[in-house]
């Protein structure tokens, strides 16, 4: 088969710090017509610049070292800038990851995708502007003729994303290069834009290079795939084989440390160590010092391709021969059950401590009717005209050293019940019963009392840790508002302790957070939390900005504190897979109420609600023979501002009954702990 | 007894506790590393490092111009008197300029008055000629026949001096680099000549290098000529210009010092609190803002020098009302300006108050002012820092402005606005008198591209993304 | 929409409020009537009964804020504080310490002022613009290097130079132009024509490397990639996306001037001797006629919140995302 697009030997370096970055380092790969092609690996890894230098839209510090980029046999690296205008938009078209930033915020959609038309064809007028239609029905955008005239910032996510897919299809190009297409969107819209793109793709035989960081997308979408790490390809390999068998360790090490229902019980393959900073010039193989397989000559001797499989290589030295590859499979294996062993390995002392807690079936907090309601304030006078309820009337129940998994898409008021529950804003209703206090209607002095009781976790480990306070200063903030710890040696004792349990050094103290990557910080979040020796902490998302490898990480430490100490989690997350693997009891999420709840086992293997089905289905799972339908969510989460009548979720629900549109459905029960709110089981 | 007692005014108090408090910071700084980096990125920006350079030399003459005495007087009897002018170390330094004064007019390096005059000659007869200086160029005996020469051996005297002075400095500083990092000097110096050290050596060598080259043959005719001439009082121009960089550097610096704690308090105060806090402050900020800076400078220095009129007997000298007049022209200064640097500051902490590690101390029940003083204020120091450096070449600029509409420094002090307002008729004279002019812009011009120049470089290293200007 | 500008003005309104209570106390706190008499009277001239009847002359010789001697509503308003703050909000200015009417001499004196700060002011606005847009086009090449360099030494030039400097170029060493002085009708331009062109230099420095600034944040966002994705052309993603965008914060520094302009520039129109507001406010500062300097920062305040309110409605006209909300 011949290639259509065919890059060779492609280096890109980011010259603006005081080492040029070696971003991309001899990469090549190839595309066929038609074909969808993953690039896939974690952030940093080069893969958008790969995209980027493939159609030269380098930043301005990035520049090409070497290598080609032949599209249908040309070398676009040596075209000059005017000649490389034609091809840009009309032979290969790009989108990208965030479509809330990617489109011009004062221009309608309507005259951005013209201009993509009018640029390449010699459309002119009315003919314009049916085409532009034509390819909003294309993108299946509702009602196309007036969104045309509508601005970016009137749109949801996932409308955005259709209108940069049909900025991209504008003149039918050979090549459309998807950056992150979906990583910014929710799972029921992210399963719409997946769809809708795998569709077009085939329909207009148009070939994709696809890249992401997720390996469910990848299984869905693609035909080959190319894992990338520290500037480089590792392996390629066509899906099925790929996923059938990686061959790379480091391959190998991404999908053990995916989270799913079968390892709850294990913990998870994290890879030690961090991604080499990409300034040095390699000597070995990059993955070397992290590599539980690595040879004597691995980290001076730079591996070649090897072949694995049928159209499967990779660089690895355990791939020099056949018969090598096939033994260090067997390792890969083995060492993957010595993990599981490991794991159960579970101290008496601690099953003690957790049989007794389990045992002991008293909640350690139960929320009861919570709201949060923020005021609306509109014309002259400011008055409140309306309430945006971010919550309205959650119950939970949070047992002793169990996790309750708190998912939802964005902006469904998850976050907001973690907050609420702690006071860190001011819920308007309902009660929050902390070992029988409610700890809503105490006073500030009283409420500091309860604090250390009840500790956060944040998402973005960047702006948890302040960028001025040491280490050790941080972690005794709290001990010194709640007054734990008596003098200042007891205090920093125990801040070498929690620093010792969640695997940092106790020198890390007298440091600032900028020496500390993302995972560390998490970490370092944790000991926070840990220092005031709270019963419960919510987890806010605590992984969803971190890589998978480090996610592990962080996941294993979580569980593992929780079996030590006997705390209680409310899991806050987007994440199933993650919920799947750490959560005793699931609560879903939609619009501010809770839809359903129950044991993991009963929400995520029988659902009940049409939302839990279709937020199941959504989500992608890393393996291309699973071949599940799926359901197919009408349209956009509404705006919590105006949420709909009734049911919140009807007009979106494929089995909408009358009464869903104007009655709240009452709580349903299928067994102690399983319940849901939907009209579908009213006669039961 | 004392040869002299010092005198503190207001403004060399301030002045002093200002550089009191940056070396205590740069002691402070120097200890953390995360407050150390963005100066060391500053450090490393040639431009940046060539400006600081020179400011260090308006700094010094400024500090100089700082340190005020009053001499004592011969003694009578047994009691010591002491003078009642208040005179600055500079002054003392620079006394050949001060005490040598002409009659009127004279050009740079000139022997001879600028204006005609009768002069009654020897022989009894009256004739209109250029009078010679009392004191510029006085020691030739044929001005004619021996300027040219004199002036030529002083200046390379002077150059000489001046490039020999610049080499020990900079195998100084050679020396200096060369023991923190454990070289040979030579080595040192040829890294730096080859732009191979981190700091550029090579700009500051370059910076100081031209100040040496113009100082040392300035430096080695003062005493003899008057190197930018005399103006119409026939005062020497050069010592003017050197007075007037004190002036300018304590409005620069101490109008921004005036204001800080106003916009650091109340701007974040409000981005903090929000409600019904935020709405008077912004309120009051709103105010202020609303009134055009030169009016309500205008209207409150009117005020003050009424009050100023009415309470003599509270000011004895005219260096002491010169001196309130300076610090109350700060304050309005600082007040009027003031509002930007709230309004950025109010953004800023809208935007902290937000952030994850502020919400996980208040999940620890910290107080309000702790997380104040611990979570947000270091946090918007960068921004209080750009606000410092890029205010200075602004208020500096201001002054002249100010002091020509009559609304400035007192008249009786020397600063680049009197300078240039007693000097702006004369561009219109016959013949022309450009000298103070000249001076003025040339010395103007070097100290505030010095501190435009720095504070690109401090901005730049402290905040790139930081957008200075906005909603004024 | 209507509702937010409608409370955008009676705020306005209120801050008016604070700037007339915030005056009256600089006046009349700060310093009695019997002070400013004295500082006007001059040293030789002054006695009580001077003092007296320069303040019955102007009327400050009436109670502060409460007269007692009078009755009903004059109690109030037989006040120093209504006859000199009140009124300004219905624009009686009163008479100035000098006699003259200064209502009077604001409607004469603007059109001068407006006369040299409007051409300056759109001539100075596409000058600094087209620079700006020059740099951001030439980024990171020797002629933005050049051009910041450039900029940066002429904001480090005292207005004051410009104003000299060019009459002395244009004035005297080339006879281009009158020096200063003012005629009306067409003859005006021959007066106005190096004030406005010093009034645009004077300005590029600074405004230029601003709204560099401003050009370089829009083209690095991500939107301007898209644009490039296209196949667009970097002079059409310039005009086209980037200005488009960068309006907005340009407005924002730039509308809120424009009443402004009728305050004229203090330093050009003194050195030019134009008869407009701003050598009418210099020869009040010199004189000390506290009665003009008044009046003038009250409406300057006036002015800018008029700017202010300005600014709000052109938002909406190039800004997509308020206009909607």
């Amino acid at each position: 088969m011949s290639a259509l697009l065919k890059v060779t030997g492609l280096s890109t370096l980011i010259c603006g710090g005081p080492l040029p970055v070696r971003a991309v380092d001899g990469v090549s790969f190839d595309i066929a017509a038609g074909e969808t092609f993953a690039l896939v690996g974690e952030s940093g890894c080069g893969k958008s610049m790969t995209a980027l230098s493939i159609m030269r839209l380098l930043p301005e510090a990035g520049e090409i070292a070497g290598g080609t980029v032949e599209l249908a046999g040309e070398n676009l690296l040596a075209l000059p800038e005017s000649r490389m205008r034609d091809v840009r938009g009309r032979r290969v078209a790009m989108i990208f990851q965030e479509p809330g930033l990617s489109l011009n915020p004062v221009m309608t959609v309507g005259a951005q995708i013209a201009e993509a038309v009018t640029r390449h064809t010699a459309l002119t007028g009315a003919a314009v502007e049916a085409r532009v239609l034509e390819l909003l029905d294309a993108v299946r955008m509702p009602d196309a003729r007036r969104r045309m005239t509508e601005y970016p910032f009137q749109m949801s996510g996932g409308m955005k994303q259709r209108v940069m897919i049909a900025i991209a299809l504008a003149c039918d190009p050979d090549l459309l290069i998807a950056d992150e297409p979906t990583t910014a969107l929710d799972v029921t819209v992210q399963a719409q834009v997946l769809e809708l793109l795998r569709e077009l793709q085939r329909s207009r035989g148009m070939a994709m290079l696809l890249i992401t960081h997720d390996l469910g997308v990848v299984a869905q979408m693609a035909q080959r795939v190319a894992v990338m790490y520290a500037g480089e390809i590792i392996e390629t390999a066509p899906v099925d084989l790929f996923f059938a068998g990686p061959a790379h360790p480091y391959s190998r090490k991404l999908f053990e440390s995916l989270p799913d229902r079968a390892g709850r019980g294990k913990t998870l393959a994290a890879i030690r160590g961090t991604v080499p900073a990409l300034t040095r010039q390699f000597t070995g193989c990059r993955f070397a010092e992290r590599c539980d397989s690595a040879l004597a000559h691995c980290a001076d001797t730079i591996p070649q391709w090897g072949a694995v499989r049928e159209g499967q290589r990779a660089k690895c030295h355990l791939y020099g021969s056949d018969e090598r590859g096939v033994m260090s499979d067997e390792r890969g294996e083995a060492s993957a059950e010595r993990g599981v062993m490991n794991d159960e390995r579970t101290s008496p002392r601690e099953t003690a401590v957790r049989s007794s807690l389990i045992t002991h079936h008293s909640s350690l907090l139960q929320v009861e009717d919570l709201q949060v309601h923020f005021p609306i304030r509109k014309g002259l006078l400011q008055r409140v005209t309306g309430q945006v309820k971010a919550v309205d009337g959650v119950s939970l129940e949070i047992a002793p050293c169990r996790t309750l998994g708190l998912v939802g898409e964005s902006g469904c008021g998850k976050t907001t019940v973690g907050k609420g529950l702690l006071r860190l804003v001011a819920p308007t209703g309902g009660r929050v019963l902390f070992d029988g206090t409610d700890l809503l209607t105490l006073k500030r002095s009283a409420l500091r009392g309860r604090r250390r009781h009840a500790q956060i976790i944040f998402q973005d480990p960047y702006a948890s840790l302040n960028p001025r306070v040491r280490i050790g200063d941080a972690l005794e903030e709290g001990m010194l508002a709640l007054g734990v710890g008596a003098t200042a040696e007891e205090r920093a004792t125990r801040i070498d302790a929690l620093l010792a349990e969640v695997g940092l050094a106790a020198e890390v103290k007298g440091r600032y957070p900028h020496e500390f990557s993302g995972g560390q910080r998490q970490r370092i979040a944790i000991a926070r939390a840990l220092s005031v020796e709270p019963q419960l902490i919510v987890c806010d998302e605590p992984t969803s900005a971190l890589d998978v490898s480090v996610q592990a990480q962080i996941l294993n430490l979580l569980k593992r504190l929780q079996r030590s100490k006997g705390l209680a989690y409310l899991f806050i997350s987007h994440n199933m897979a993650v919920v799947e693997y750490m959560a005793d009891e699931v609560a879903v999420m939609y619009l501010g109420r809770i839809v359903e709840r129950g044991t993991v086992a009963e929400v995520l293997r029988n659902p009940r609600h049409p939302y839990t089905q279709a937020l199941l289905s959504a989500v992608p799972v890393a393996d291309p023979q699973a071949a599940r339908p799926v359901i197919r969510v009408a349209g956009d989460l509404p705006s919590p501002l105006n949420p709909p009548q009734g049911c919140h979720f009807h007009p979106r629900c494929g089995a909408a009954l009358p009464q869903c549109a104007t009655q709240f459905p009452d709580e349903k029960t299928f067994s102690a702990s399983h319940a849901t709110r939907c009209h579908l089981y009213d006669r039961a | 007894m004392m040869p002299f007692i010092v005198e503190w005014l207001w403004s060399d108090a301030l002045v002093w506790l200002l550089v009191v408090a940056a070396i205590g910071f740069a002691l402070y700084t120097r200890r953390h590393p995360h407050l150390r980096a963005p100066w060391a990125r500053v450090a490393r920006s040639a431009s940046g490092m060539a400006a600081a350079t020179v400011l260090a030399a308006f700094v010094l003459v400024g500090l100089m111009d700082s340190l005020h005495y009053r001499a004592a007087l011969p003694q009578q009897g047994g009691k010591t008197a002491y003078a009642t002018e208040v005179r600055s170390l500079l002054d003392r330094v620079l006394e050949p300029l001060r005490l040598t004064r002409e009659k009127t007019y004279s050009a740079p390096l000139a022997t001879h008055l600028y204006a005609k005059e009768t002069v009654q000659l020897q022989d009894g007869t009256e004739a209109r000629v250029f009078p010679r200086l009392r004191h510029g160029g006085a020691h030739l005996k044929d001005p004619q026949a021996d300027w040219c020469l004199d002036v030529a051996m002083k200046a390379f005297r002077g150059l000489t001096f001046g490039l020999l002075l610049w080499f020990v400095v900079a195998i100084g500083i050679c020396a200096a680099v060369a023991r923190g990092r454990d070289a040979g000097i030579e080595m040192v110096w040829r890294d730096a000549w080859a732009g191979r050290t981190e700091v550029p050596w090579r700009a500051v060598f370059c910076a100081l290098g031209l100040l040496c080259i113009l100082i040392g043959p300035v430096a080695a005719l003062a005493p003899y000529y008057h190197v930018l001439g005399t103006d119409k009082v026939g005062q020497d121009v050069l010592y003017q210009a050197l007075k007037s960089i004190r002036t300018g550097l304590v409005i620069g610096t101490l109008a921004t010092l005036v204001m800080l704690p106003f916009a650091l308090v109340l701007g974040l105060m409000a981005g903090y609190f929000k409600g019904w806090v935020d709405d008077l402050i912004q309120y009051l900020y709103t105010t202020l803002s609303s009134i055009p800076g030169v009016l309500l400078i205008a209207a409150a220095v009117l005020m003050m020098q009424v009050y100023i009129e009415n309470h003599a007997e509270l000011f004895p000298t005219t260096e002491i009302r010169a001196d309130v007049r300076l610090l109350a022209l700060c304050v309005i200064l600082g007040v009027t300006s003031w509002t930007g640097l709230c309004r950025l500051l109010r953004g800023e902490a809208l935007k902290l108050r937000e952030m994850e590690y502020i919400q996980a101390a208040h999940a620890f029940g910290v107080s309000h002012w702790r997380v104040m003083m611990r979570h947000i204020t270091p946090n918007v120091m960068h921004i209080v820092m750009i606000a410092l450096v890029m205010d200075f070449s602004g208020l500096v600029l201001a002054e002249a402005v100010l002091s020509y509409v009559g609304v400035g420094v007192d008249p009786s002090m020397i600063s680049f606005g009197t300078m240039i307002n007693s000097a702006r008729l004369e561009m219109a004279r016959e013949p022309m008198v450009w000298w103070s002019l000249a001076a003025a812009f040339v010395f103007m011009l070097t100290l505030v591209l010095a501190a435009n120049l720095f504070a690109d470089a401090v901005r730049d290293a402290f905040d790139p993304r930081l957008i200075v200007g906005g909603r004024s | 929409m209507t509702a937010y500008i409608t409370r955008r003005l009676i705020y306005g309104l209120f801050v008016l409020v604070g700037v007339n209570v915030f005056t009256f106390a600089l006046f009349f706190f700060v310093n009695s009537p019997d002070d400013m008499a004295r500082a006007q009277l001059g040293a030789k001239r002054v006695t009580p009964e001077a003092v007296a009847k320069w303040k019955h002359e102007r009327g400050y010789d009436k109670p502060l804020f409460l007269n007692e001697k009078s009755t009903g509503v004059a109690k109030l308003t037989d006040t120093v504080f209504f006859e000199k703050s009140a009124k300004l909000f219905v624009f009686e200015f009163g008479a100035s310490d000098q006699g003259r009417n200064i209502g009077y001499d604001i409607s004469t004196r603007m059109w001068p002022s407006l006369a040299v700060q409007l051409p300056a002011f759109i001539i100075g606005l596409l000058v600094y613009i087209s620079f700006a847009l020059l740099m951001a086009f030439f980024r990171a090449t020797y002629l933005d290097f050049w051009g910041v360099v450039l900029c940066v030494l002429m904001m480090s030039i005292s207005g004051l130079f410009y104003i000299i400097g060019g009459q002395f170029v244009f004035g005297k060493l080339w006879n281009l132009v009158p020096i200063s002085g003012y005629d009306t009708g067409f003859d005006a331009i021959k007066f106005l024509a190096l004030p406005v062109l010093i009034g645009v230099i004077s300005g590029i420095g600074s405004s230029a490397r601003w709204y560099r600034t401003i050009f370089l944040e829009e083209i690095s966002k991500d939107y301007v990639r898209t644009a490039r994705a296209k196949g667009l052309s970097e002079t059409r993603v310039l005009f086209r996306h980037v200005l488009q965008n960068a309006m907005i914060p340009i407005l924002t520094g730039v509308v809120v001037v424009i009443p402004l302009l009728f305050m004229g520039a203090l330093i050009t129109e003194s050195f030019f001797g134009i008869p407009g507001l701003g050598s009418y406010t210099i020869d009040a500062i010199s004189q000390q006629d506290f009665a003009i300097v008044r009046v003038m920062v009250f409406l300057g305040s006036v002015l800018y919140i008029i700017g202010l309110i300005l600014t709000d409605i052109s938002y909406t006209l190039v800004d997509p995302r308020v206009r909607f909300s």
